[in-house]
């Protein structure tokens, strides 16, 4: 390098630099003292209250349920975000034709706010208005309340699974397109059938983008907020909380900050522990 | 893509595959065109068929947005527009500059640097969220300016920026440097006139990615912004239902004209915002 300046490095590294440490690392470790101390109403003072909050978590019946939505989510996110992507990249790479349409339309979503495609979900599950039950009444059927206990989780997941599909459709594709062509020719000589190609050479020669697209789409998961908390608000009666809408819950509308920071805290483990074990384990296989 | 030579398929075959690509086209189309057409329709209109076409082109559903008094639509984007306008212009310099250090200039200390950089990218904003709003909502010269959501949001997209711009920035021959040191340029001269110029394209992706970013971010402009007159869109879209009741037509004309200035920004520019979003998805 020219510059060998550790004056100039300083004053370009800085501002930067100053920032992180203020809006990042330090809030960091304020969770970490927050989780461990008995913090309400945002009050000046907090007590150190031990692993209080981390006992009313473990016991806590909402954290089951955001974990198991969670859960279900993930497995949902597979199916579509890595699978049904993966054959859509696959399919649209063997057409011909419209191409660029495809890949348009499919990524489209991605650039929507959860927010305004949370509403457009909610409006769409309307009781009176709604587009689901216009269909009820189209095929003769009574309209009918989507939103319950039981179906909320799944209502408040179709838009989180159905926006990203897109985005891993277009990196599949990005994908696809760096295997080179005659790998290809050589197989289709021996006669391979399109099914065969994919399963024996399209998938193994895109196993790196495979592993970071799942680990992408797990960890994602543990960081859906807008769109859930715009169609739910995770209700009714906490049947749909993330532990992304529990923690603002228990923030912003309980202002237990202890609390909500040993919340925090559990999401950030997870997402440490996902990125660095998915990624070993499935590196490793 | 042209160059793949492309298997030769039988025409049920190709007419199926076509088919199915095209019902998942229709699927990401259909719930915006929903919401279109129902901007322009009463809420009775709504309700007797919400898939018709509009009986007639009727503007009242966006007059009702311009005209509400608590939160005008129009003062909300133009805060969306200074907030998003003002963390693109923060991230892109601040990330810029140190950029240049971590690339173009000689120091042990960057490799650490950078690795607490990649780190940080494992911390989601739920977890600095709390003590942040503590923060600017403690420091009186940001208290209730638009300046406590934008500080936060370049901070929160600095991590990134920077290990995107690093990289770009690696690429550009190190000679030029040292030409220009031949004759008497300091760093600050290197940065401004040659680091910045050859960097324009992943200065591009940037701008793009963090814009959409600060658009769209709901949960830290909720929570830092207090004062209503400084909220951007999508807060404004979040209380939209409590605002405005039952007028579905009202909503649905907010949602759409929410999305407008992203969606004028996918058409123009769309092979920027791709690489812009999937910038680094797939990185190590």
């Amino acid at each position: 390098m020219a510059v060998k300046s550790s004056r100039y490095w300083l004053i370009f590294i800085s501002p930067a630099m100053f920032l992180i440490a203020v809006f990042l690392l330090w809030p960091l470790a304020k969770t970490v003292v927050y989780s461990f101390s008995e913090w309400k109403n945002f009050s000046i003072t907090y007590t150190f209250a031990g692993l209080a909050n981390y006992k009313r978590m473990a016991a806590d019946s909402v954290i089951r349920i955001a974990l198991k939505n969670s859960g279900i989510l993930i497995i949902f996110a597979l199916i579509f975000q890595v699978g049904f992507s993966l054959l859509l990249a696959i399919l649209v790479d063997s057409v011909n034709h419209l191409f660029k349409f495809y890949r348009t339309v499919y990524f489209f979503p991605i650039v929507i706010s959860g927010t305004a495609i949370g509403l457009m979900f909610a409006l769409a599950y309307k009781y009176e208005y709604g587009l689901l039950n216009f269909f009820l009444t189209l095929f003769g059927q009574e309209k009918r309340v989507w939103i319950t206990p039981k179906t909320s989780i799944f209502l408040a997941l179709i838009p989180v699974v159905w926006q990203y599909v897109g985005f891993y459709f277009v990196i599949f594709l990005t994908g696809l397109s760096k295997i080179p062509a005659d790998v290809y020719e050589a197989a289709m000589l021996d006669g391979v059938t399109p099914i065969q190609k994919a399963i024996k050479i399209t998938i193994p020669m895109l196993r790196d983008t495979l592993v970071s697209c799942t680990v992408l789409v797990v960890s994602g998961c543990f960081r859906v907020f807008d769109t859930v908390f715009i169609i739910t608000k995770g209700g009714p009666l906490d049947s749909s909380q993330f532990l992304s809408t529990y923690m603002y819950k228990m923030a912003f509308e309980n202002f237990n900050g202890g609390y909500a920071s040993a919340i925090a805290m559990l999401m950030i483990f997870i997402g440490v522990f996902i990125t660095v074990c998915l990624r070993k384990a499935l590196k490793a296989q | 893509m042209a160059m793949k030579s492309k298997q030769s398929r039988s025409i049920p075959k190709s007419i199926a595959t076509h088919a199915l690509l095209f019902a998942w086209a229709v699927t990401t189309v259909l719930p915006l065109l929903w919401v279109f057409i129902n901007s322009f329709k009463s809420s009775n209109e709504m309700l007797r068929n919400s898939m018709a076409l509009p009986t007639s082109l009727d503007f009242k559903n966006y007059a009702t947005l311009m005209s509400y008094p608590d939160v005008s639509l129009p003062r909300s984007f133009l805060n969306s527009f200074i907030i998003s306008g003002s963390v693109v212009l923060g991230a892109l310099l601040l990330s810029g500059m140190a950029s240049f250090a971590l690339s173009r200039i000689e120091s042990k200390a960057s490799k650490y640097v950078e690795s607490l950089l990649v780190a940080c990218l494992l911390a989601p904003s739920f977890a600095t969220i709390i003590p942040n709003f503590v923060t600017v909502s403690r420091l009186s010269f940001m208290k209730d300016t638009y300046l406590t959501a934008i500080v936060p949001q370049i901070s929160g997209n600095l991590c990134f920026t920077i290990i995107l711009l690093t990289g770009f920035m690696r690429s550009i021959p190190y000679e030029i440097d040292e030409a220009a040191v031949m004759d008497g340029a300091s760093a600050p001269l290197l940065f401004w006139q040659i680091a910045v110029p050859l960097s324009k394209p992943m200065f591009a992706t940037v701008s793009i990615m963090v814009f959409i970013a600060s658009y769209n971010d709901l949960l830290t402009s909720m929570v830092y912004l207090s004062r209503q007159a400084l909220k951007p869109v999508c807060v404004i879209l979040s209380m939209v239902s409590n605002m405005f009741g039952t007028d579905y037509g009202a909503m649905m004309a907010a949602i759409f004209i929410t999305m407008l200035p992203l969606m004028l920004l996918y058409t123009l520019a769309q092979e920027q915002v791709l690489k812009g979003l999937t910038a680094g998805a797939t990185k190590g």
